[in-house]
């Protein structure tokens, strides 16, 4: 028989992961192909970010991949001096929290900001971003 | 419907490196919540034990704890919901005792966070969220609670200096606070010394001195029934209302940065249950891990409205000789924050501040007081109203 390949493919999340397997694994294809994505249920029609493999409004799995597309608004951010293990060559960073059309997305702002340009309101993409060692997530940028 | 008191309550110091293991650190809390409760161990129909494992060694701590405690062969079992496991041990275990199923139960809190090195400490703080889609950002939980100080001040003009007199506030009772690991005063002008370790930055907006220490320590209380505690105790303390809540863990599945829902949803049923408005609230002990989380209890506590926190701190209103005096104790920022100890050394204050033996930090004559306990970032809310004869 032949041995069954394991998709583990969120194991390339963020600068480090703590998950490899997922039932939305394909979050990160997505990712490669450039693209963000949030799932939305088949049947009732609820839309989720973080993608989710299960609604929780009607008990569903069967879901839609939809990409989160256009401008978003910054909601709040923090730029962090400390990090956790395996962080340090990240700082200095800062996380935020942007409101796109039907879904909200928690994550980094682009090295290319400086201080002065994130600021609570701004417009924002949301866009994957290649890291070392074949890593890969997505970051917020000017829009 | 017969009522539930708390006929004892204990904690140890709250120390940096306690220098014991962890069933000698819980025993310091429990002597002192059994003799506070004039019984003995025999007494005792069952204990819960309280703590976030991640810092423990020992599997299980439940049944380890619960010997050297002297409360076998009564049953016992393992409670977390981060940092308000006790407050939670406290409401599962009113149903306990209301149910009819015991009559005596202690709720035994601890934390030895120095169990486990620094480093190990480190990695763990960066599991601290949904581990899933955010802790590969790089995520702690300054840096969340800092996502909701500048949500505050970007809708309502709340300014870093509003959140550093909660500080200086907690720093004024941490030095009468002979339980507080952290007793040294703490000025504005320390904030504004770009020397001063306090006022460095941490996660913008929030300093070193918008955040509460690490520590290790335990509590203990005691519930009991109404016939119990009228047998054992001369001053019971009854639990007027217990309300608890959760939400989204992760940020992008929440609609409020501002505050936090789940003390919102929290507090309504506690209010309710107990029949009584926040402007009845004669004292409060709040989960002040960080100076911000003070300002939005002040708001989702109904003390102060949406965004006018700030007025009540610059105010002093909840000092002790204020309106609504707030962590008398010197609050988390100044005792420290050994995680599974927490609610119950707040439950602690709130007792001993009812029965009138709060010490140095006693606010005149209270009748109804507040316990508001959150675990992780808003994720768990707790609050207990707790009331004298």
């Amino acid at each position: 028989m032949a041995k069954q390949e394991i998709d583990d493919r969120f194991k390339k999340f963020g600068t480090v992961s703590f998950t490899s397997i997922s039932k939305v694994n394909d979050f990160i294809g997505y990712l490669e192909k450039g693209k963000v994505m949030a799932t939305k249920c088949k049947k009732c029609g609820m839309t989720f970010f973080p993608p989710r493999a299960d609604c929780s409004g009607c008990l569903s799995s069967d879901m839609d991949w939809i990409e989160v597309t256009g401008e978003g608004t910054l909601l709040t951010f923090s730029k962090l001096q400390y990090g956790p293990v395996g962080f340090e060559g990240d700082l200095p960073y800062t996380i935020a929290l942007a409101q796109f059309k039907d879904v909200k997305v928690f994550g980094r702002m682009s090295k290319e900001l400086s201080d002065a340009d994130v600021v609570v309101g701004m417009k924002v993409k949301a866009l994957p971003v290649q890291l070392a060692n074949g890593k890969i997530a997505y970051e917020f940028k000017k829009a | 419907m017969a009522r539930v008191a708390i006929i004892g309550v204990g904690q140890s110091k709250f120390v940096r490196g306690y220098p014991g293991s962890i069933r000698e650190l819980a025993f310091e809390a429990y002597r002192e919540a059994v003799q506070d409760a004039n019984i003995t161990s025999k007494n005792v129909d069952a204990s819960i034990i309280c703590s976030a494992p991640e810092y423990d060694k020992q599997r299980s701590p439940a049944g380890v704890l619960a010997e050297y405690l002297g409360l076998t062969p009564q049953p016992t079992f393992y409670l977390e919901t981060v940092c308000s496991s006790s407050s939670t041990g406290l409401k599962v275990a009113y149903s306990m005792v209301k149910a009819g199923l015991h009559d005596i139960v202690c709720i035994l809190g601890f934390q030895k966070m120095s169990e486990i090195t620094s480093a190990e400490s480190q990695e763990r703080m960066g599991r601290g969220a949904d581990i899933q889609w955010e802790s590969p950002f790089g995520t702690m939980m300054p840096a969340y609670y800092a996502l909701h100080a500048r949500a505050h001040m970007a809708k309502y003009g709340t300014t870093e200096d509003d959140l550093a007199l909660i500080r200086v506030k907690a720093a004024t009772y941490g030095q009468i606070n002979d339980r507080a690991v952290y007793q040294k005063p703490v000025t504005m002008e320390m904030f504004k010394d770009p020397e001063n370790s306090l006022a460095g930055p941490v996660a913008s907006p929030l300093r070193v001195g918008d955040c509460c220490a690490n520590a290790d320590g335990s509590s203990c209380i005691i519930l009991a029934s109404e016939e119990k505690a009228k047998a054992f105790s001369k001053k019971p303390v009854w639990i007027l209302g217990v309300g608890a809540a959760s939400t989204a863990v992760n940020m992008a599945g929440r609609d409020l940065f501002s505050g936090l829902t789940v003390a919102m949803e929290a507090a309504k049923t506690a209010y309710k249950m107990a029949g009584v408005s926040p402007k009845e609230i004669d004292v409060a002990e709040v989960h002040d891990c960080f100076t911000i989380a003070e300002m939005m209890a002040y708001e989702n506590l109904g003390f102060a409205k949406p965004g006018e926190g700030k007025d009540l701190i610059r105010a002093k209103e909840t000092y002790k000789e204020g309106g609504i005096p707030v962590n008398v104790d010197g609050g988390l920022l100044s005792k420290g924050h050994p995680i599974g100890a927490t609610g119950g050394s707040q439950l602690r204050t709130i007792v001993l501040q009812l029965r009138g033996e709060a010490g140095p930090m006693q606010v005149e004559n209270p009748e109804i007081g507040l316990v508001h306990n959150i675990g992780g970032v808003g994720l768990y809310g707790n609050v207990t109203i707790l009331g004298r004869d």
